[in-house]
């Protein structure tokens, strides 16, 4: 039996004129998603999308996995296709639906006819179809305003689809339809969220990590990769820019009040990002600040390091407790790796008492005094690219 | 780049003739020992030559020698098949607070159980005392679990005391010794040490991954935790590793103890002196600990800072034990050391092939180290 996986779409349904591009690009998407599952033919209707495999052999459990985490997808069902008559809605049915309705004990089902011309009328078609269910498996009963079950049949331009309950989509907009981010990433539990959220209102992701060897290690750095790859699973690909941090922390460490060392870090981070969004096409950074969670995520701390970035910085998890966090990064799979313990570039040359009221004037003092401008032009020049995909 | 591998208490080299045997009995000499055709016969025949020299060395019978995976696997076979098997005759377990993981972990699971644990504390990096115990063993308990050998910082604990305690308190306890770190660094003889269950394991003597065993006294009854077949008396069924435990005997029947530790008391008396001579070291292995295994924390730089300065200067050590990857050790904690002495520990394990050039090395890239990490400037 032939089977499909028809996507039906959120929020884009909505978009006026810029209807097209949205479709577009989530094609494009869902094309990408299903790289190396086989050849797909994509076909877009009445906001929905119908994937077609063009093998029989497609893996259709692996198709709906990956489909799963595109965004822009409300819902998502797979279905039989059927030839426009009621001969074969009728035989294929039973067979099709055979797991589903075995597992129930109430159904019902609905009929969505977009194609007038189909000789029966939607509360025909149901009936049709249910007798013959009920028929098929005498332990159904029939339910109309709770059912364990929802058989829909579709018929539409080309085809009629049968299918069981439809699940919920990765919701949100297509990944690239609203620009380009940059995502600082550390390694913590945040800020993987925070590029998985951002994602999700439609921007295409760049990455941004501070590497200090020998503080911090390779492992460190591979777990970073990790994290970037599963948030990948519904960003799509990354580009991964490693920033050389060591020297600029040795210095912040040499010629900087301890006191703050943190927020003139986050400051330093804050510029280099800067130049390298700039670098990438991104019009804004994101991290995976909490509003009061640490020291240099106070309020005052957060106006300090928004003066150094001169460009929008989206801050997703700032209303968030971290019970909140943790369970969106239980639900992307990220947790599991975010807690392997490597020192990050945050965690090392952390002060006793770092000041959470820092005031602006004397931060920025501080910078001037040691003069970071020279190692940061090196870090910047000497950053490593990789492709996360 | 220079290789100064000194992280032998994590793992150490499989030597030449281990692994060439290991191959034989992959790739000549595959039988299984449970076959009846005289193919499997001579399977089973390397089977109890390996038995026979593993009992050798821990001065046991053939037939007290059961393979296990591993370390941790003989562990949790001691100390959880015991319990349950003793279960009738009491509820309590007392362990000490600075065993290995898998023993702590087993007697939680235990806990879990419904058993009631005690655990031991040291009353210093130098040690137990000895009143502890006797306080802790009563005639309720069933278990009394004590490593020879510390993975951490090399301490020896007073395992030797132990079963007079058992008697004099009438426990119906069976003793079971965690000897991973001892056996083959050290003469070890079941019978003085007076114990009932002991583990080894292969890996740490220049043996393969994957294969250890465990002593169980002959008339002593333990429950098995996996069940199949009748393999090592049916406490440990599943079809032998051959080649594990075949490449196991081999690296074991290598050892002299004795002479290797000539050697390593030599060089690590000359590790603590060079280590004397750098200021902000302190060494956390007491002198009478085991020589394999020195501790020591470079105040103000994180282990794990400079274990990886060390390791871009080919010098490989461990931050605590290899088995926690960057957690923070339960050892030192429970040895009562300050906060920043933990933060900061490094341990350095030898083996018989390790040499001056080694410890030179390491001396110097600390000695960088110390000077160019410091967390506060100077």
């Amino acid at each position: 039996m032939k089977e499909v996986v028809l996507i039906k779409l959120g929020e884009i349904a909505l978009k006026g004129l810029n209807r097209r591009t949205f479709e577009d690009v989530l094609k494009k998407n869902i094309k990408k998603a299903l790289y190396g599952l086989g050849y797909f033919k994509l076909s877009i209707a009445q906001s929905t999308i119908c994937v077609t495999p063009e093998s029989p052999d497609t893996d259709m459990d692996k198709v709906e996995d990956a489909i799963s985490r595109v965004f822009g997808i409300v819902s998502y069902c797979r279905a039989a296709v059927c030839e426009k008559t009621m001969e074969d809605i009728c035989e294929k049915a039973p067979d099709y639906l055979c797991e589903a309705l075995n597992e129930a004990k109430t159904f019902k089902v609905e009929a969505k006819r977009s194609d007038k011309k189909f000789p029966l009328k939607s509360p025909e078609i149901s009936r049709e179809l249910g007798g013959l269910l009920l028929s098929k498996f005498p332990h159904l009963k029939v339910d109309v305003h709770n059912p364990q079950v929802k058989v829909t049949v579709e018929v539409r331009d080309f085809a009629a689809y049968i299918h069981a309950d439809s699940k919920k989509g990765a919701g949100g907009i297509p990944v690239g339809t609203g620009g380009n981010g940059c995502i600082l990433i550390s390694g913590g539990i945040d800020s993987p969220v925070a590029a998985y959220m951002m994602a999700k209102r439609g921007l295409k992701l760049t990455a941004v990590h501070f590497a200090s060897p020998p503080y911090t290690s390779e492992r460190a750095l591979e777990k970073v990769k990790k994290l970037l790859k599963l948030v990948s699973r519904y960003s799509g690909s990354i580009t991964m820019v490693t920033v050389p941090f060591t020297k600029l922390q040795e210095k912040i460490r040499d010629d900087c009040p301890e006191e703050l060392f943190t927020i003139i870090m986050r400051r330093l981070m804050m510029q280099i990002s800067r130049q390298i969004a700039a670098e990438y096409d991104c019009t804004a950074l994101i991290t995976g600040e909490s509003l009061g969670q640490v020291a240099s995520q106070t309020i005052h701390a957060i106006a300090c390091t928004d003066e150094a970035a001169e460009m929008p910085v989206f801050r997703p998890l700032i209303g968030m407790d971290k019970e909140e966090i943790i369970a969106i990064s239980r639900k992307i799979d990220t947790f599991e790796t975010s807690i392997e313990p490597y020192e990050d570039c945050c965690t090392i040359f952390t002060p006793k008492h770092p000041r959470t009221r820092p005031v602006l004037k004397f931060v920025k003092y501080a910078e001037e005094e040691a003069d970071f401008s020279e190692l940061l032009e090196e870090a910047v020049k000497n950053c490593e690219v990789t492709e996360i995909r | 780049m220079s290789f100064h591998y000194l992280d032998n208490s994590a793992t150490t080299r499989v030597s030449d003739a281990a692994a060439k045997k290991a191959l034989e009995l992959m790739m000549v000499n595959f039988g299984n020992p449970s076959s009846l055709h005289s193919f499997g016969f001579q399977a089973e025949k390397e089977l109890d030559s390996a038995r026979e020299i593993i009992a050798e060395l821990m001065g046991a019978k053939t037939e007290e020698i059961y393979f296990t995976s591993g370390g941790t696997e003989a562990n949790n076979l001691a100390v959880i098949g015991a319990a349950q098997a003793k279960k009738r005759r009491g509820n309590k377990i007392v362990t000490t607070a600075i065993e290995h993981s898998s023993v702590l972990d087993g007697v939680k699971h235990l806990e879990d159980c419904g058993f009631e644990v005690e655990y031991v504390y040291p009353k210093d990096i130098n040690g137990f005392d000895i009143e502890d115990f006797e306080r802790a063993v009563d005639e309720n308990t069933v278990l009394v679990s004590c490593m020879l050998v510390n993975n951490e910082t090399g301490l020896k604990l007073p395992s030797d005391k132990i079963p007079g305690i058992i008697k004099r308190k009438n426990a119906p306890a069976l003793f079971h010794i965690d000897a991973v770190q001892a056996f083959g660094k050290e003469n070890i003889s079941v019978n003085s040490l007076k114990c009932d269950l002991m583990s080894i394991s292969s890996h740490k003597i220049h043996g393969p991954k994957g294969v250890g065993a465990l002593y169980v006294k002959k008339g002593v009854r333990i429950l098995p935790r996996a069940f199949g077949g009748k393999q090592e008396s049916a406490l440990r069924p599943g079809t032998e590793a051959m080649p594990l435990i075949g490449a196991f005997a081999q690296a074991a029947e290598e050892i002299n103890a004795l002479k290797s530790l000539e050697w390593i008391k030599e060089l690590n008396l000359y590790f603590r002196q060079k280590l004397g001579e750098l200021s902000n070291i302190i060494i956390n292995s007491p002198l009478e600990a085991s020589p394999y295994i020195l501790n020591f924390s470079a105040l103000g730089i994180r282990s794990e800072t400079m274990l990886h300065h060390l390791s871009s200067k080919g010098v490989y050590v461990s931050s605590g034990s290899a088995c926690s990857k960057g957690g923070k050790s339960h050892v030192l904690t429970a040895l009562g050391l300050d906060e920043n002495v933990i933060d900061s520990a490094i341990r350095v394990s030898f083996s018989k092939h390790s040499t001056y050039e080694d410890v030179d090395a390491l001396i110097e890239a600390l000695e960088q180290g110390l000077n160019t990490l410091q967390r506060k400037k100077k």
